[in-house]
This record gives structure tokens, sequence and C-alpha cells, in this order.
């Protein structure tokens, strides 16, 4: 089958944005993967389009994609909105892929959007709310958080993993964030300073949980024997993988796992050809704390319930065995739902082209990349794996 | 029918396990058993996953479960304001299938106990009719 390569990215600030709406973050992260071609590209020759979004607040619900695409000047083309939760658009680059890979298409858009500041609190806690179960958890009144808090008390009692290696994982993130020009939050926090903030859902403090953001990212893909027409660089996706579960955590088999995660990650694996150890940077889902432990065991970066002892001994941070979220994560480059998944794509393609905007942030000599993408609570997740 | 009167929030009010609510309101925590594969389900299902039977039947349970995992929010969704702070769990019936509720406020913090033996029971809340864990 023909390979598939990424030849442009895209990627707002994430942040607060009061003074553009969704369609204008859409068109600043379309613009900025379309000049990142290095040798030019005709937006025109964009077939196929595949755009990330929840919809958080109804903005547009409806033929979103469409809307988006008559922004940049290509309305006749052929669209659609993806929607998995937080991995709406993980999946919506896996669908990018899979139409180059099937032979049917050969320049494809994968991107995301969210527009989520300009909602009030109770609404964006009732939509947030509303990708885990609604029947049984949501509307039993259980925050996102607190779903997560679940996972993590009972991570903490089968394995004996401890708050603060949790709470290392958003100190390091920040720490990584604060030389990200494209970060949320581009600043420092101390461990006592996290783990003495104020508590949202036991054992979660603030700090252990990712804000709400306003973004967009667009990456643009092209088949293996165009790509080099495109750009000197192309960065290629060398394996794909999608998974999915039960919403509601009572139906799972256990939750110190998120089994999404599990097999996305092996058919991921073994599309590349590829084995853990191989993987220079990853960019993972840190929507809670947790999670990001949760992620380094679904990834194969350590054992089962060995994720806290990872963090704990420094092997995750830039420079360490294997660097996880060099961009700042969720929790601190921040975590616009639609647009994350290909915002972590953009992170690996600037990384393995060794553009990481600031020389402190860029792993050295990376040439392997692995970006996992979960939706919700687990109950879908993406995970691909780029090169050089 | 039946889920207008369940839970602080009501929700899905038309469904087929609508008696769900009714059994409670017995004071009955019910289950829906497949009449073919025998598999349990809680909360209930209508439809078999397992071998794709709709046919079904209601099995009372015992309501004895083994903590498996909690959380006490701080902050709540809109419209649990008033209860917080709230401590909701995940515990596992002794029939085998998995409940997501919330502890009752007479259990304190500092008993609760990863393992330990509490049982479901039937509540009023707020003129409603939900279920909450109690110390076994």
């Amino acid at each position: 089958m023909r390979d598939v390569a990424v030849i442009g990215v895209g990627h707002t600030k994430y942040g607060t944005h009061n003074d553009k709406g969704l369609k204008e973050l859409f068109v600043e992260a379309f613009l900025e993967a379309v000049n990142d071609v290095d040798k030019g590209i005709d937006p025109k020759e964009i077939k196929e389009v595949y755009i990330g979004n929840m919809g958080i607040g109804g903005a547009q619900l409806g033929n979103l994609s469409a809307l988006m695409v008559e922004q940049v000047g290509i309305p006749y083309t052929s669209v659609r909105k993806e929607e998995n939760a937080c991995a709406s658009s993980g999946f919506a680059f896996r669908d990018a892929y899979i139409a180059i890979k099937s032979g049917l298409f050969d320049i494809v858009l994968a991107g995301g959007v969210e527009k989520m500041q300009d909602l009030t609190r109770d609404m964006r806690t009732y939509w947030l709310g509303s990708s885990g179960d609604v029947e049984w958890e949501r509307l039993a009144g259980v925050t996102f958080a607190g779903v997560y808090a679940m996972m993590a008390i009972r991570h903490m009692k089968e394995y004996g993993t401890k708050k603060e290696q949790m709470t290392m994982c958003a100190v390091k993130n920040h720490r990584n964030a604060a030389k990200n020009p494209k970060a949320q939050f581009q600043r420092e926090i101390t461990l006592e300073q996290a783990m003495n903030s104020p508590m949202v859902a036991y054992p979660f403090t603030i700090f252990d949980c990712c804000g709400t953001t306003d973004g967009a990212s667009a990456v643009i893909l092209a088949s293996g024997e165009i790509a080099k027409k495109y750009t000197d660089t192309p960065i290629w996706v060398t394996g794909s993988g999608g998974g999915s579960d039960y919403l509601a955590l009572h139906d799972r088999e256990s939750i110190t796992r998120i089994d999404a995660a599990i097999k996305a990650a092996r058919e991921a694996y073994k599309r590349a050809r590829r084995e853990p150890k191989e993987m220079d940077l990853a960019e993972v889902h840190d929507c809670f704390t947790i999670a990001e432990i949760l992620a380094y065991e679904a990834l194969g970066f350590c054992e089962m319930g060995e994720g806290g002892k990872l963090i704990e001994e420094g092997e995750t941070e830039i420079g360490g065995k294997i660097p996880v979220n060099p961009s700042g994560g969720l929790k601190a480059k921040g975590h616009p739902i639609g647009a994350t998944g290909t915002g972590q794509v953009y992170e690996i393609v600037k990384q393995l082209r060794g553009e990481a905007e600031r020389k402190e942030r860029q792993v050295e000599g990376a040439e392997i990349g692995i970006a996992h993408n979960v939706g919700g609570s687990g109950g879908s997740a993406a995970v691909h794996i780029l090169e050089r | 029918m039946g889920f207008e009167k369940f839970g602080k929030v009501s929700f899905t009010s038309e469904t087929k396990v609508g008696e769900f609510v009714e059994l409670l309101e017995e004071g009955k925590i019910c289950a829906s058993k497949c009449k073919n594969c025998e598999k349990l389900y809680f909360p209930p299902r209508m439809d078999c996953f397992n071998c794709l039977s709709s046919e079904m039947e209601w099995v009372e349970l015992s309501g004895r479960c083994k903590l498996i995992t909690y959380t006490t929010a701080t902050f709540s969704p809109t419209g649990f304001e008033d209860a917080l702070p709230y401590t909701q769990a995940l515990a596992e019936f002794e029939e085998g299938p998995k409940v997501f509720a919330w502890m009752s406020k007479d259990i304190k913090e500092e008993e609760i106990k990863i393992g330990m033996n509490l049982k479901l029971v039937p509540v009023k809340i707020d003129g409603k009719i939900s279920y909450e864990f109690v110390k076994e």
C-alpha cells in the first residue's frame, strides 16, 4: 500500500482569544499549514477535509466543516465534522490517513477547532461532562475530574501510585509550556504550589486538571508518491490505531487502564512495525494528571502500574529516556477539545523536523514520535506514529 | 415512563427500562437478566449485547457490594451545588455487576476504605427516587 506523509502543519496560540471567533481561529491554523508547505501548495488541491470539533456550547452544531472551508476559499470540496469528544481530531487525522492510504485521494486536510472561553462555567461543565456516560454518571452529578479521580484512587490502591507522582506530570508539563510560545500557560509551577492548590475532586487539586482553551490546528497530508513535490522534509505517518470502549466506568473490565488507548497503541505499533522503546518522544492526552500516567502504561513506556515511578525518575522529561509532552501537553499547552489531536501531530512534526519554536524545548535528534489522543474518560482513543 | 421520577436531575424519561424506577419505589434494587445467555445488567439494559437477544427479565439484587473506588467532589455540575461536598463511589455487587452511586452522608470520610462492605438502598431526594450506598 502507498505511503502517507504530513507536508504542512498549522496551530494557533492556545488560550483565551476574546478577539477571535470559531471561524477566525480555523482560518489562522489553516493559513499557517498552507504556508508551512515549503515548496508551496494551492489550497484547491485539497480534495477531502476532516475537522474535529465537539461543538462546545452548540455554536455551529450542524454543517460545521462546510462553514470552515468556505472561510478559506475552498467551498467546493468534500467535508465532514468528526466528533469523538476530546479525540475528535485524532480521528480526523486517522480518517485523512485512511483516505490517502486507500488510494482514493492524494491531498487531504485534517484539523480541529474549538471555542470554549465564550461560555459560562455552567455550560462548559455541562458540555464537557456529556462526553462521559450521560445517563448514569453525568446526570448523577459527577464531573470529568470526578471520573478520572476515581481511576486515580484505584490506581493508588492497586499499584501504590502517589498523588505527588501524578502532580509531577503537571509540574513537568508547565516547565515545557514555559518555553512554548503557542502554549496557554507559559509559566512554571512548583510541586508544593500544585499540591496545595484548591481541591476539585479528591485526590485532584486544580493543577491536576487541564483548563478550558480556545484554539485550532490543521495538518495537510499527501500520498507518498507526490509528497516530495511539496516539501523536502515530509514526515511519514507510519502507524495509525483506533480504539473504543464502554463509556461508563461501571461497565469496564478495569478502571486502572484505558483499554481503548491500549488497543489503538497496539494497532499503531503493529502497522509501523515499531516497538515502544524505539520512540524518541510522545505527545499524550494528559487531561488529568493520572491520564498521563495511564498513557505511559498504554503506550508501553513502562509496565502496568509503573507509571508513577517513570515520572518520578525523570525519564519523561526532555533529556530523559522518553520525553513526554515537550509541548506542555493538555495541562499547560492547552486543550481546545476538537483541536487537540491534530495539535499533538503539529508538535511531533515540528520536533521531527528539528523546528521546535525554542531550542531548549527541542528533543535532540528525534526521528520517531507517537501521539496519543483519548476521547472523554476513555470511550475512544487514536494513536499515531510519525517518522522523519 | 418512569425515569422522570429518578435522580436529582432527571433524564431519559422514555426507555424500555422504565420499570426499573417502579421497582425501586417498591424498595427493590433490580438488574435485568438475559433469558437466553443469563448475562446480568446493572444499570439495566433491555437488549443483551452479549448474545443480542431482547428477551429480558427483572432480577432483584441483594444490594450487598464492595467498594472499588470513590471521589469527593468540591466542585459540581449545575444542579448539584447545594449538595457539595459529596462523595460518589463505584462498587461491585456480590452478583457481579458494578454500580456507580452516591455515598450516604452518614458515612464519614475517614471511614471510607477500598474493599469495605456497602449496601445499595433506594432513597428519596427532593421527592424523587434514587439509590445510595450505606454501611453494610
